[in-house]
C-alpha cells in the first residue's frame, strides 16, 4: 500500500523545469512533511501525487501499480482555499456527500454540524468550510491525505481541532498523511520526517 | 424586511424586479388578448373601410373594411409566438454546442468556434433568408431559419462560460472523487450556466421578433393570409401615399414596443441575477 514517486520532473507549458528527479516513498501510517520556500513547486509536486497534474518525467506509483485518473482516487487532497475547492451553488449535504456517506463519528470528530448541513457555501465560514472539504476528502478508499496548506488560512484553535481529528483518523486507518506547510512549528510537531524541496 | 418609518425609494433590483413583472404581465395581456379576441373583426367589411383611428376602431380600418386593432394584436401574437419557438430552438443549440465545445476536446471545440464564426461572420438576415427561401418559406420556413441563425453569439457566451467553470477547483476535485465527465457537467456546470442560459434566452426573444417581420415583410415569411405584422407592414406600404398612416403607425408601434419589453425583460433579469448574494 505505499505511494512511491520515482525521479518526478515538471515543467509548465515552455517554462524551465520547475524540478526534475524528485523522489518519495511513503507508508502507510507515516506522516511526511514537505517545506521549502514559495514557488518551489510544492503544491505542483502534491498535485502529480494526486493526479490533478501529469509529471513531464517520471512516474508516480501506488502498490507498485500506476495510478488511474478515473475512479475515487486514493490519493486525497485538501487545497488551500476551501471556498474555491466548493461548488457555491451546491449544498453543504451535496457537497460533503460527493464522494461518500461521512458517518455521524467523524462529523462530530471534525465538528461539522448538523445544521450546517441545509445551508449555502456563502453562509459558512472560510474555517466551516475547510472542516466539510477535510470531511469529503476523508472517504473509506482514501489511502493518503495531502494536506496543502490546509490550515494556513485558519486561527490557531480551529488549526488545531482539524489537525488533531485528521490525525487520529489517520491513526485508526492506518492512511498516510502529506503535510505541505510554512508553519516550521506544525510540521515538526505533526510529522515523522520532512523533506525540503 | 424591516419597516421603515419614512418611505424609501427602491433599490435598483427592487426596481428592476417591478419592472420585470410590469412587462411580464403587459405581454401575458397582449397574448391573452389575441388569442381571446373576436376573430368577426377581421372580416372584409366593405362598408367600414378606409376609417381613420377612431372609438370604434382604435386604430382605424384597412381598405377592406377590417379592424387595424385587431388585425395588430393577432399579428403581435402571432410574432410572439414565432419568437417563442425560434428563441427557445436557437437558445438550446446555443446550450448544446457550447457544452459540447468546452467539453469534448480540442477538435470538437476547433470545429464549433469554427461554425460559430462562420455564422457570425454572414449578416443573420442573409442567412435567414437563405434557409427560409430554401424551406419554400411559409411558417416552418421561417421558425427553422430563425432557429437556425440566432445561435452562435449565445453559444460562444456558454462556451467561454464552461471553459472557465471547468478549470475550477470543484470540478478537479469532483473528478478525483471519482466522478464521471457527464454527471460533471449536469451537476457542477449546469447550474453555473442556467442564469446565462435564461438571460440570452430572453435577449434573443427581441432579434427573433424583428427578424421574422423583416422576412415576413419581403415576402419570403409567413403567407399573406396570416395578419403577420410583417405582412400588414408591407400590405400598408401601398397606401401609406394616398394618406393612410394608421395602417403602418400603430403595427409598427406596437411592434418597437413589444420588442423593446422583451430586451428589457432580459436586461432586468441580468440585473437581478448579476452581482452578490443571489446564490439561491
Amino acid at each position: 500500500m505505499q505511494l512511491d514517486a520515482n525521479n518526478i520532473g515538471f515543467h509548465y507549458e515552455n517554462g524551465p523545469w520547475l524540478f526534475r528527479g524528485v523522489d518519495l516513498s511513503i507508508e502507510p501510517g507515516e506522516v511526511v512533511g514537505i517545506t521549502g520556500p514559495s514557488g518551489r513547486g510544492k503544491t505542483t509536486f502534491c498535485r502529480i501525487l494526486a493526479s490533478y497534474e501529469t509529471a513531464i518525467e517520471g512516474t508516480v506509483t501506488f502498490n507498485n501499480m500506476p495510478l488511474s485518473r478515473k475512479g475515487y482516487h486514493p490519493v486525497q487532497m485538501v487545497l488551500q482555499h476551501p471556498e474555491k475547492a466548493i461548488n457555491g451553488r451546491w449544498r453543504i449535504q451535496k457537497i460533503l456527500n460527493e464522494g461518500y456517506r461521512p458517518d455521524e463519528e467523524l462529523l462530530e470528530l471534525l465538528g461539522i454540524e448538523k445544521e450546517w448541513l441545509t445551508r449555502w457555501p456563502h453562509e459558512l465560514s472560510g474555517g466551516e468550510l475547510q472542516r466539510v472539504c477535510v470531511a469529503r476528502a476523508l472517504g473509506p478508499n482514501t489511502r493518503f491525505l495531502i494536506a496543502d496548506e490546509m490550515t494556513t488560512m485558519l486561527d490557531a484553535i480551529t488549526q488545531a481541532q482539524i489537525w488533531h481529528a485528521v490525525t487520529e483518523i489517520a491513526q485508526k486507518r492506518e492512511m498516510g498523511i502529506i503535510v505541505v506547510s510554512h508553519e516550521s512549528k506544525l510540521v515538526q510537531r505533526l510529522c515523522d520526517r520532512v523533506i525540503e524541496l | 424586511m424591516i419597516a421603515s418609518p419614512k418611505k424609501k425609494p427602491l433599490n435598483y433590483k427592487q426596481w428592476a424586479l417591478m419592472k420585470l413583472l410590469i412587462y411580464v404581465v403587459v405581454i401575458i395581456i397582449v397574448i391573452l388578448t389575441g388569442v381571446f379576441l373576436d376573430k368577426e373583426n377581421i372580416v372584409t367589411n366593405l362598408t367600414d373601410r378606409n376609417a381613420p383611428p377612431s372609438l370604434d376602431h382604435l386604430f382605424g380600418t384597412d381598405w377592406l373594411g377590417r379592424d387595424m386593432f385587431t388585425r395588430t394584436v393577432i399579428g403581435l401574437t402571432l410574432s410572439i409566438g414565432v419568437g417563442l419557438i425560434g428563441a427557445v430552438g436557437s437558445a438550446f443549440i446555443a446550450l448544446f454546442l457550447g457544452m459540447t465545445a468546452a467539453t469534448m476536446g480540442k477538435w470538437a471545440d476547433r470545429l464549433i468556434s469554427w461554425l460559430i464564426d462562420l455564422f457570425l461572420s454572414v449578416p443573420h438576415l442573409v442567412t435567414l433568408i437563405l434557409i427560409a427561401f430554401t424551406l419554400g418559406g411559409g411558417f416552418k420556413g421561417i421558425v427553422v431559419g430563425v432557429t437556425l441563425t440566432h445561435w452562435p453569439s449565445l453559444a460562444r457566451v456558454i462556451r467561454a462560460e464552461v471553459m472557465q467553470i471547468r478549470s475550477a477547483e470543484f470540478v478537479q476535485v469532483s473528478q478525483r472523487l471519482g466522478k464521471p465527465g457527464w454527471w460533471i457537467a449536469v451537476q457542477h456546470i449546469l447550474p453555473h450556466i442556467i442564469p446565462q442560459f435564461l438571460i440570452g434566452f430572453m435577449l434573443l426573444f427581441p432579434h427573433v421578433i424583428l427578424h421574422e417581420a423583416a422576412v415576413t415583410f419581403i415576402g419570403l415569411g409567413l403567407s399573406p393570409h396570416e395578419p403577420a405584422i410583417g405582412i400588414i407592414l408591407s400590405e400598408s406600404m401601398k397606401y401609406l401615399s394616398s394618406g393612410m398612416w394608421w395602417l403602418a403607425f400603430f403595427p409598427g408601434l406596437c411592434l418597437l414596443i413589444i420588442v423593446r419589453m422583451f430586451d428589457q425583460i432580459g436586461e432586468n433579469l441580468r440585473l437581478l441575477t448579476e452581482a452578490t448574494g443571489n446564490r439561491h
